[in-house]
């Protein structure tokens, strides 16, 4: 220890320091400060939002993102009835099993699609990782389901992209070519085109949709992607815990008794 | 399993059985009547509350595995199927991985206990090796389970730790012929099953972690019976003189031992169901990659002070040499320890040291959750963290090998009481 204190010290001096501005332009931002309703204890999803987010989800963002681990039945999850569920997977273009001929394409060159069934996971927008690639400039849309999961900040920071395009690069800064500035993804420069424009869906239920109000509709729909069964958990989450304080009170005074006389 | 039993079989049948299989006998003297010293605290639930962390790794890992698929193509998906299609599928997943984190907390504490307490010396010595032998199993279960989920940290994880053993290349650089790889380099070939983290390695991964938890139960066993010859230490550290020391262990540390298991099940379930996520890695929900590295690699946190300790060292095989010696040197604590006194309570001098011990593990713990490159800024000077992180280890080391002999021989204990029964009933009772 004697030596490695001086040592240290020495060491500190020579190394050069982490010049802070240059770093500044290439590290990402911290995510936006933003809190969902469906997160904390108490947390739940409002419907409407998650319904709002899932057409957000296929209006916009099913052109280059799959989303495999959704299947039509599972949006009951977020209010659908049966017969919403099996309109929407009927209204989908399934890439078709083998035909009677084993043919998956027909004599075009185009595959073979099928209505859905409650059954499918909805369609992904490539064939292959390939094919998303040639089409997004070599970059690779990932698939969406547990994207909220994936990423450091989850939800606040899957907002914070989505939102956190149109702002001006600090000077000197670098935006590649069929890049996009965004100061909350690692290295500022993002393949991705910004998905959300005022008015890029027309909500039903009469919300205006500014970009802001997509991004938390669609963040919201992702959030509970990630984890279909997050309100499930909560609540038997309480339930465990208050029998666990309740027997926890038992079991204290089970204790007391059984040690009063030996101390 | 060892002195008087007063078991008395009550009828016909369990006569019959205790002539063949004194099995009942046997539940009887360690589980009913053993005495235990009447002093012991909280610290020594932990025991317990250990042995119900293995028994629900077990029996939520066997559910797991019937739905579990150890192929690379496959696994990452059967284990988001587990937690989505399987019924309560997300909660045995939650359960298991967030009890891996509780099994490591409460060995942790229990390590600590014993080494307080000075429960590893005379005639406790097997007893703490054999605990030693359980935390090494331990930590490489929990090293293979790590990687089965097949997300990004998994597969970086295995694929660092394996090649650990590369470093014996500077030992033995080529076996056999000048054109044969090195010692290091086939021992992790074949630990791979190939030439890199693939199917081959996750299938024997799985294999291996299935059969170690039981591995373990069966080293519980011999650390109970080792337990039992003996008896158990107490917080004071002196020896059961007569029964007037002593409780049964029925009903006194049953419902003790109760109480505060359902006290760390409590927070447990807080975890499971309130921060599933809490302790784990978000680039375990992306699949293993071969061809993308994440930018900054870490271990769980219950093997970051060991992380912190590798990379503090640039030269590969010491780093790996000091890794493997922070484990060995526990095997040594019982004859390290010179004291007579078993207690830190009756160590002053020994007491401030343990308890800088125990910052030091927390404070590698911390060291190694940071980027390798990262840098403190202390007023005008820089520190990159590599250098607590040396201090660190330094003094984990220094710890056993230098200041628990040397203390143990220097310092003047105080007083200790007569007896433990003098110590509950006398109001002498030590403030701790
Ligand atoms: C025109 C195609 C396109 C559309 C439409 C699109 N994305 Fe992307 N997205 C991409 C590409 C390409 C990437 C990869 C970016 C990169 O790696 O630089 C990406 C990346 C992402 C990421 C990951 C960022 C990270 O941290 O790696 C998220 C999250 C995301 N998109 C969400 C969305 C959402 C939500 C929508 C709908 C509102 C959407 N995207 C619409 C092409 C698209
Ligand atoms: C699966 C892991 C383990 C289980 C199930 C387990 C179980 C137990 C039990 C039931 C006891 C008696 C109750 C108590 O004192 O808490 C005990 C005591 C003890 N254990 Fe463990 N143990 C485990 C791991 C370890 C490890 C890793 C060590 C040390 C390296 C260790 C060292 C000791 C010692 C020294 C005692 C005696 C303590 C005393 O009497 O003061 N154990 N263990």
């Amino acid at each position: 220890m004697r030596i490695a204190l001086p040592l240290a010290v020495v060491f500190a001096l020579v190394v050069p320091a982490l010049a802070d501005d240059a770093a500044n332009t290439t590290d990402p931002l911290p995510p936006k400060e933003v809190a969902f309703p469906f997160q904390g204890p108490f947390g739940t999803y409002d419907r409407e939002q998650l319904q709002r987010g899932f057409q957000v989800y296929k209006e916009v963002c099913s052109a280059c993102h799959s989303l495999n681990r959704i299947a039509y039945h599972d949006l009951d999850g977020i209010g659908f009835d049966a017969a919403q569920i099996k309109a929407l997977a009927a209204a989908a273009k399934i890439p078709a099993e083998p035909n009677d001929k084993g043919e998956t394409y027909d004599s075009d060159g185009q595959r073979l699609t099928r209505p859905g069934i409650p059954a499918d996971t909805l369609p992904a927008p490539f064939a292959n990782e390939k094919a998303a690639r040639a089409n997004n400039n070599g970059a690779l849309p990932p698939d969406l389901s547990v994207i909220v999961k994936a990423r450091e900040g989850g939800a606040a920071y899957v907002y914070s992209i989505l939102s956190g395009f149109g702002q001006k690069p600090p000077p000197g800064f670098h935006v590649l070519a069929n890049k996009y500035y965004n100061p909350y993804f690692a290295g500022r420069n993002i393949s991705m085109p910004p998905p959300l424009t005022e008015g890029a869906v027309t909500y039903s239920d009469g919300t205006t949709a500014s970009v802001d109000q997509e991004a938390k509709d669609v963040v919201t729909f992702l959030s509970w992607a990630s984890e279909p069964k997050m309100e499930e958990r909560k609540r038997m989450g309480f339930e465990v815990i208050l029998f666990l304080l309740a027997l926890a009170g038992l079991l204290y005074l089970s204790y007391r008794r059984v040690w009063r006389d030996m101390h | 399993m060892s002195g008087n039993s007063t078991y008395e079989p009550k009828n016909g049948l369990s006569r019959w059985l205790d002539a063949r299989l004194p099995i009942m006998r046997l539940a009887h003297d360690t589980m009913s009547t053993f005495p235990t010293p009447r002093n012991l605290n909280v610290w020594y639930t932990f025991g317990g509350i250990l042995t119900f962390c293995l028994g629900v790794q077990i029996v939520t890992g066997i559910v797991l595995a019937m739905h579990y698929t150890p192929t690379a193509a496959a696994a990452f998906d059967s284990v988001e199927n587990i937690r989505r299609e399987v019924n309560y599928g997300w909660l045995l997943n939650f359960i298991h991985s967030n009890g891996a984190s509780m099994f490591f907390l409460a060995v942790y504490l229990h390590m600590f206990r014993g080494l307080y307490y000075g429960s590893s010396k005379a005639p406790r010595e097997v007893l703490w090796i054999l605990g030693v032998i359980i935390y090494v199993v331990m930590v490489a279960t929990a090293f293979l389970g790590y990687v089965l989920p097949w997300g990004q940290m998994s597969f970086w994880a295995a694929t660092v730790i394996t090649n650990l053993f590369t470093s014996l290349d500077q030992i033995i650089p080529h076996l056999g012929g000048a054109h044969d790889p090195g010692l290091g380099t086939t021992i992790t070939q074949w630990l791979w099953g190939g030439f890199a983290v693939g199917d081959p390695t996750l299938n024997r991964f799985f294999s291996l972690h299935y059969l170690l938890p039981f591995v373990i139960a069966g080293l519980v066993v011999l650390h109970i019976w080792a337990l039992h010859v003996p008896g158990n230490n107490n917080p004071l550290g002196i020896d059961v003189k007569g029964p007037q020391d002593t409780v049964p262990f029925h009903p006194y540390y049953t419902v003790k031992d109760g109480f505060y298991l359902c006290l760390f099940v409590i927070l447990f379930a807080f975890l499971v169901f309130f921060a599933p996520d809490f302790v784990g890695n978000p680039d375990n929900y992306t699949t293993a990659n071969p061809l993308v590295t994440p930018p900054h690699i870490v271990p769980e946190w219950y093997l970051l002070p060991f992380y912190a300790m590798l990379r503090s060292i640039p030269q590969k095989l010491v780093g790996v040499l000091v890794l493997f010696g922070a484990i060995a040197t526990l095997l040594f604590v019982p004859w390290l320890d010179t004291s007579r006194v078993r207690s830190m309570r009756f160590r002053p001098m020994m007491k401030q040291f343990f308890w800088i011990f125990v910052a030091d593990c927390i404070l590698l713990g911390y060291l190694g959750s940071q980027e390798p490159q990262a840098v403190w800024h202390l007023g005008g000077v820089d520190m990159p963290l590599l250098w607590p992180a040396r201090i660190g280890t330094l003094y984990y080391f220094a710890f056993f090998w230098v200041i628990m002999p040397v203390i143990g021989l220097i310092e003047t204990p105080r007083p200790r009481p007569d007896s433990i029964a003098a110590s509950v009933l006398g109001n002498a009772q030590a403030a701790e």
